[in-house]
């Protein structure tokens, strides 16, 4: 019998902290505001009152956006800070910023930040809700629930599928997330890579790591691949974006290995031709736009959660 | 005149240089330790000590007292009283101050100060001009003027040729060198230990084999100049290894730990608590086991804090931006008394590591209760729980990843040359 759910969390830190009920009742508030993005007036009062603050010490263009989207379909009022990281290192700190912020009383505080654990010392120096919309190569828990959201629209469930992601694990806060995410609804995660992007002890966080990507492509329900960050070439995790492309690049080829109703997922923008082909990107398989599509949904339902009806008791 | 007499009374006297470990009174007379005699004199001051323990002054081998140029965050008096308030009666200063203790007028300028403050000071010369890792510091000059190693703490000579003519020009004026090793190149931009805590917490890791790799370096130019070689703050199993191998190989090498490393692994920077951000970082189970079994079988010399003073600026910002460092003056002697609880080392050894063999590495008087040596003494009560809080701390800084522990054992009266330079009062 189902006892009484409540969704307890002030803040939206990561996946981490996200029990598999929480995921799904989240993703079940998602589903719920999905439709009126397809109204003819997309705007319901939910909100109304409320601010949103959009604070971007990284450049975003979709995730900042898909935050503002969601935050006006709801009516709260929204404002966005592009905050430059250099400005903090002549003086400024975060806890500085926050205070500030504080003074015109917002409700909700959606944070992109280069430094993991950022969202977190935001908290202590706020009363507003906080929404971890990126933290360094840590956590980016809405991308996280919008991959969960999409692949629960075409398999319904996440229990015993087999999700391959491949790329820069290191680096990315998207595989940080969606290991946590997807193993704690069920699912095996397979990651693949270069070695110089596997980080130590990711097995710890669930997932298996395999040398071959054919490995983790066999037989996968979901192919994901990471986005290659150019900018960081210099560090010399690989030797070109070509061989890259050439060893691991997700190919019709390639996926020729995955079940043949595997969906291919990418977090956008791809680098075509990089770690997806076009043909890919842009095949029968790619859910890529509906997960662009899903972002907001995800988004009003996390802006609800902490900043509308229930929560916030944690 | 009559003499000033002070008598320890029924304290468990531990004296490992002179092979005592037992009950007994301790005379000191005119700041000297003293024969002791039948007759208590009439004007002797008698201070109780059953139940605690007497021990030489504890030395710590490495602190940041920030004086000149981060008086915000320390001061050498400040940072002496915190000392005198850890048991410790003395304490090598890093050079790394600002400007960088390089050259013998910032030297004189250091012990100067520090003479009437609450412990003894004696400060490690910069090994390169600014801690560039370019050109040697004036070491003859600087050793005139007090200094008693040479290290370019947390600037690591990353030049081998440099680390090389370092050990020879050091040798030649018998001094040590003091080695904070790190190879930069495997732990830049790291802010933590690598494995699966870092992983999980999306933080970049510094791997063991930094360390290590510039522990074996040092070693073996150690080994090619026949040069006293000291390693600072080990933090890792595999440095005690290379540590353990050099020593069999009969190279004059000596070794320190920090508190911290036998007390805490990275799991304590779960949460992003940038107090327990250092440099090197702390390290696995297996690491802080390791290092806890070389504190007993002989390996790691000593036990030294690393006590390094930062304020809020520093430490409330985001945790790969925070400054490395923690304060350890007053919290090493309790986590080293629960060593000994633990059944890890003896008391003795406690003593061994935290006074006899700080003396021995630098070069300087105590680390023993010989009659006739100068009263430098510490009176341990090993039993006693207190916390670490605003009101105990006497450091001008914070940054503790122990702040708020309850703690048992510390030390509660610190005597320089017989004068009372602390007494804790509760």
């Amino acid at each position: 019998m189902q006892t009484e759910y409540a969704f307890r969390h002030r803040h939206i830190f990561g996946m981490e902290q996200l029990s598999s009920e929480d995921i799904l009742h989240i993703i079940a508030t998602a589903r719920s505001f999905k439709e009126i993005s397809s109204r003819p007036i997309k705007k319901v009062p939910t909100l109304r009152g409320k601010t949103v603050v959009n604070i971007f010490f990284e450049p975003s263009t979709r995730t900042r956006l898909s935050f503002e989207i969601a935050a006006k379909r709801m009516s709260a009022d929204t404002f966005n800070i592009a905050a430059a990281t250099s400005s903090t290192t002549k003086g400024e700190t975060l806890a500085d910023t926050a205070k500030n912020l504080m003074a015109m009383n917002p409700d909700v505080l959606v944070l992109r930040h280069s430094s993991a654990g950022a969202p977190q010392l935001l908290a202590k120096h706020v009363g507003a809700a906080v929404i971890n919309a990126g933290d360094g190569a840590h956590e980016h828990p809405s991308q996280s629930l919008l991959d969960i959201m999409t692949i629960m629209e075409h398999k319904s469930d996440l229990a015993g599928l087999k999700i391959a992601i491949i790329g820069d694990i290191t680096h990315s806060r998207v595989a940080g997330s969606n290991i946590r995410g997807f193993t704690k609804l069920g699912a095996k995660v397979f990651v693949a890579g270069p070695k110089t992007f596997i980080p130590q002890g990711i097995e710890k966080l669930g997932a298996l790591v395999c040398r071959e990507v054919n490995e983790a492509v066999a037989e996968a329900d979901v192919v994901m691949a990471l986005r290659i960050q150019r900018e960081r070439d210099h560090d010399s995790l690989i030797p070109s974006l070509r061989e890259y492309s050439r060893c691991y690049g997700v190919s019709a080829a390639m996926l020729r290995n995955a079940r043949p109703d595997a969906i291919v997922m990418h977090p956008g923008p791809v680098n075509r031709g990089v770690e997806m082909n076009p043909d890919v990107a842009d095949g029968p398989r790619s859910v890529i736009l509906e997960q662009v599509t899903n972002g907001v949904a995800v988004r009003m339902a996390l802006l609800y959660l902490v900043a509308g009806g229930q929560g916030g008791q944690e | 005149m009559s003499a000033n007499m002070k008598i320890l009374r029924g304290g468990r006297i531990i004296d490992p240089k002179n092979g005592r470990d037992g009950l007994g009174d301790f005379w000191i007379r005119d700041g000297n330790i003293a024969v002791v005699e039948d007759k208590i004199p009439a004007d002797a001051e008698v201070i109780d000590c059953q139940g605690k323990w007497v021990v030489p002054g504890l030395i710590d081998l490495h602190v940041h007292l920030r004086e000149p140029g981060q008086e915000y965050k320390e001061t050498i008096e400040s940072g002496c009283l915190a000392a005198a308030a850890g048991g410790f009666t003395a304490v090598c200063c890093m050079p790394n101050s600002k400007p960088v203790n390089d050259n013998a007028a910032i030297t004189r300028a250091i012990v100067d100060t520090a003479k009437s403050c609450a412990a003894r000071v004696y400060p490690a010369g910069a090994v390169s001009c600014g801690s560039q890792g370019e050109n040697l510091a004036e070491y003859a000059e600087m050793k005139e003027a007090g200094i008693v190693a040479v290290t370019d703490d947390g600037r690591p000579v990353e030049n081998s040729q440099l680390m090389r003519r370092a050990l020879e020009y050091a040798d030649s004026h018998d001094l040590p060198v003091m080695s904070h090793a790190e190879d930069m190149s495997l732990s830049r931009n790291g802010c933590m230990h690598e494995g699966v805590v870092s992983t999980r917490l999306g933080l970049r890791g510094i791997p063991a084999a930094a360390e290590s790799i510039m522990v074996f370096r040092d070693a073996a130019l150690a080994e090619l100049t026949g040069a006293r070689l000291h390693i600072c703050h080990v933090s890792a199993e595999s440095s005690v290894a290379v540590i353990r191998a050099a020593r069999s190989r009969g190279i004059k090498i000596t070794a320190e730990t920090a508190p911290h490393y036998f007390t805490l692994t990275d799991e304590a920077a779960v949460g992003y608590d940038t107090n327990a951000k250092m440099n090197p970082p702390l390290r696995s189970e297996a690491d802080r086991e390791a290092i806890r079994a070389a504190l007993a079988d002989g390996v790691l010399d000593a036990i030294a804090t690393d006590h390094a003073p930062h304020s809020i600026l520093e430490k409330e910002v985001e945790f790969n931006r925070a400054a490395n460092g923690v304060i350890g003056l007053e919290t090493a002697l309790p986590l080293t008394l629960a060593l000994v609880r633990d059944g890890v080392i003896t008391p003795a050894r406690l003593v061994e590591l935290m006074s006899v063999n700080p003396a021995a590495i630098i070069g300087v008087p105590g680390g023993s209760l010989a009659v006739g040596a100068v009263a430098d003494v510490t009176i341990i009560d090993p039993e006693r729980r207190w916390r670490f809080t605003e009101t105990t701390n006497h450091s001008k800084s914070v940054n503790s990843p122990f702040w708020g522990w309850e703690l048992q054992g510390r030390a509660v009266m610190t005597m320089l040359a017989g004068r009372i330079a602390y007494q804790f009062n509760d």
